[in-house]
């Protein structure tokens, strides 16, 4: 195994467009190194970005919008007030990976790629309307988050492409959003049904709202007719029991120890009722 | 594949280390510091017996390369105790018999003075969700959030 800690981006493509074999990129190293370790997947060539200047960095950009690092941690993310102020669902969907120790390493970047049906921060990222920014040989271009895992362990980036950096939209007036998981126990454990769910109001009625799905397809899903069945409601109970219907007919889930194919599509219409009240409080400025 | 040379901080010492890259920290802490003090209980991140802390950050040792901690300060179970003079928390874990085997000890501990260095007055609950990653398989975990709860307390008290 080659080990590289290039100094920019464009080095870190290049390297990676050359390389022959399996390549990985190394931010927190939380699945690379558990693949390594348990020989799943042992690269050819390891660049490691955390030698990039900026990758650790978060910023609250003029507009609102937020620019942070592909390095970030999730420890660092949940220290960040006005990022927890402005997103606290990606926030804490983030800050359900793992333990104490992995929220010192893992990044959004990192979960996003390593492609699973299963990763936390995803649901919560594509609810949010995060995008992100890739650089390759074929210059730069920014694509929507659920664009990038393709199945489970794969992802649309193309050989040399690398993540540089995560966009967060503004989260303007009387938005709010919600990340909510099951697991069999309370802490570090995969999620049998993840949902995250983004919304704006005017008033008492939703105005605008994004819904996703995760570990209940091949990939994390975002799911229109979620959004839909609540979009021009107070969230009111014939709202949520559309909201509930859209959401387990979107799944498509595996049969596994964690949970059977009946109970996660029952569950992802429970979480996503959940999940929809907390970001409606949120977005009217309440605790929740 | 050539070897890398690793300059680092360990407890506030200098050292330097050659390593293969697929070589963790563990790996480099254990073999070629002989710092034992850290230990490989699953290997992937899920038991914490191997937790150290990288620049003032609470991390798993074996999810970590040893060439990633050029120019980093690791602070591990060894640095602890000043001389012979050990720990609150140290001292509040044999008071309370809150170690049985030890092996999840020296991670519990390391993870622990994390807690205290971030948030002096935990509540019970803060410290069990912190030390969640952090599995012991012999004390039923009671005995271990009661001393690190004590510790806390002398701790505030002392300062
Ligand atoms: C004990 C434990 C518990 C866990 N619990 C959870 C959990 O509850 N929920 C969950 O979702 N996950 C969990 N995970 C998995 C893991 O921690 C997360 O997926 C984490 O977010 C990965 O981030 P990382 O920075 O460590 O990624 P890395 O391991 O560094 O990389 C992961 C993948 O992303 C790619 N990649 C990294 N950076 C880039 C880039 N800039 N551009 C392109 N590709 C890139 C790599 O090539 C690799 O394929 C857990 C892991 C452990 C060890």
């Amino acid at each position: 195994m080659d080990y590289h800690s290039p100094a920019s981006f464009a080095e870190a493509s290049a390297l990676a467009a050359n390389a022959t074999g399996i390549t990985r990129f190394l931010a927190g190293g939380t699945d690379v190194l558990v693949q390594l370790r348990s020989e799943l997947v042992t690269p050819d060539t390891l660049i490691d970005i955390k030698k990039i200047d900026g990758v650790s960095d978060i910023t609250r950009n003029v507009d609102g919008s937020w620019t942070l690092g592909v390095a970030a941690t999730g420890a660092e993310m949940s220290e960040h007030p006005e990022l927890s102020g402005d997103w606290p669902g990606v926030v804490e969907a983030m800050d359900l990976i793992g333990s104490t120790q992995v929220q010192g390493r893992a990044t959004l970047t990192g979960n996003l790629c390593n492609g699973s049906p299963a990763a936390d921060s995803v649901p919560a990222m594509v609810a949010a309307g995060v995008t992100v920014t890739i650089t390759g040989p074929d210059g730069n271009r920014t694509i929507a988050a659920e664009g990038i895992p393709a199945s489970p362990g794969k992802t649309t980036l193309t050989k040399g492409e690398v993540v540089t950096a995560v966009n967060i939209p503004a989260r303007g007036e009387n938005g709010g959003d919600a990340y909510l998981r099951f697991i069999p126990r309370t802490e570090m454990d995969i999620a049998v049904v993840g949902v995250g769910v983004s919304l704006r109001l005017d008033g008492d009625t939703i105005t605008e709202a994004r819904v996703s799905l995760g570990a209940v397809a091949p990939t994390v899903l975002l799911v229109d007719d979620c959004a839909k069945a609540i979009i021009g409601s107070t969230l009111d109970d014939v709202a949520l029991d559309a909201l509930a219907a859209a959401a387990s007919a979107a799944c498509n889930p595996i049969d596994d120890k964690r949970g059977t194919i009946e109970f996660r599509t029952e569950v992802a219409g429970v979480l996503a009722k959940r999940a929809a009240k907390i970001a409606y409080a949120r977005a009217k400025g309440e605790q929740a | 594949m050539s070897k890398f040379h690793v300059s680092t901080t360990v407890n506030g010492d200098a050292v330097e280390y050659l390593c293969d890259p697929r070589e963790t920290l563990l790996d480099c802490l254990r073999d070629k510091l002989n710092l034992t003090g850290a230990k490989e209980g699953c290997g992937t991140g899920d038991c914490g017996a191997c937790s150290v802390s990288v620049d003032g950050r609470l991390v798993c040792s074996c999810l970590m390369l040893g060439v990633e901690a050029e120019g980093k300060q690791i602070d591990t179970v060894e640095g602890i105790a000043e001389g012979d003079v050990l720990h609150p928390l140290q001292k509040n874990f044999i008071e309370h018999a809150a170690l049985q085997c030890g092996v999840c000890t020296p991670g519990i501990l390391v993870a622990a003075k994390s807690l205290l260095e971030k948030n002096p007055s935990p509540t019970e609950e803060e410290a069990r969700y912190w030390l969640a990653g952090n599995l012991c398989r012999c004390t039923g975990y009671d005995k271990i959030i009661r001393a690190v709860m004590e510790t806390a307390e002398e701790l505030r008290e002392a300062s």
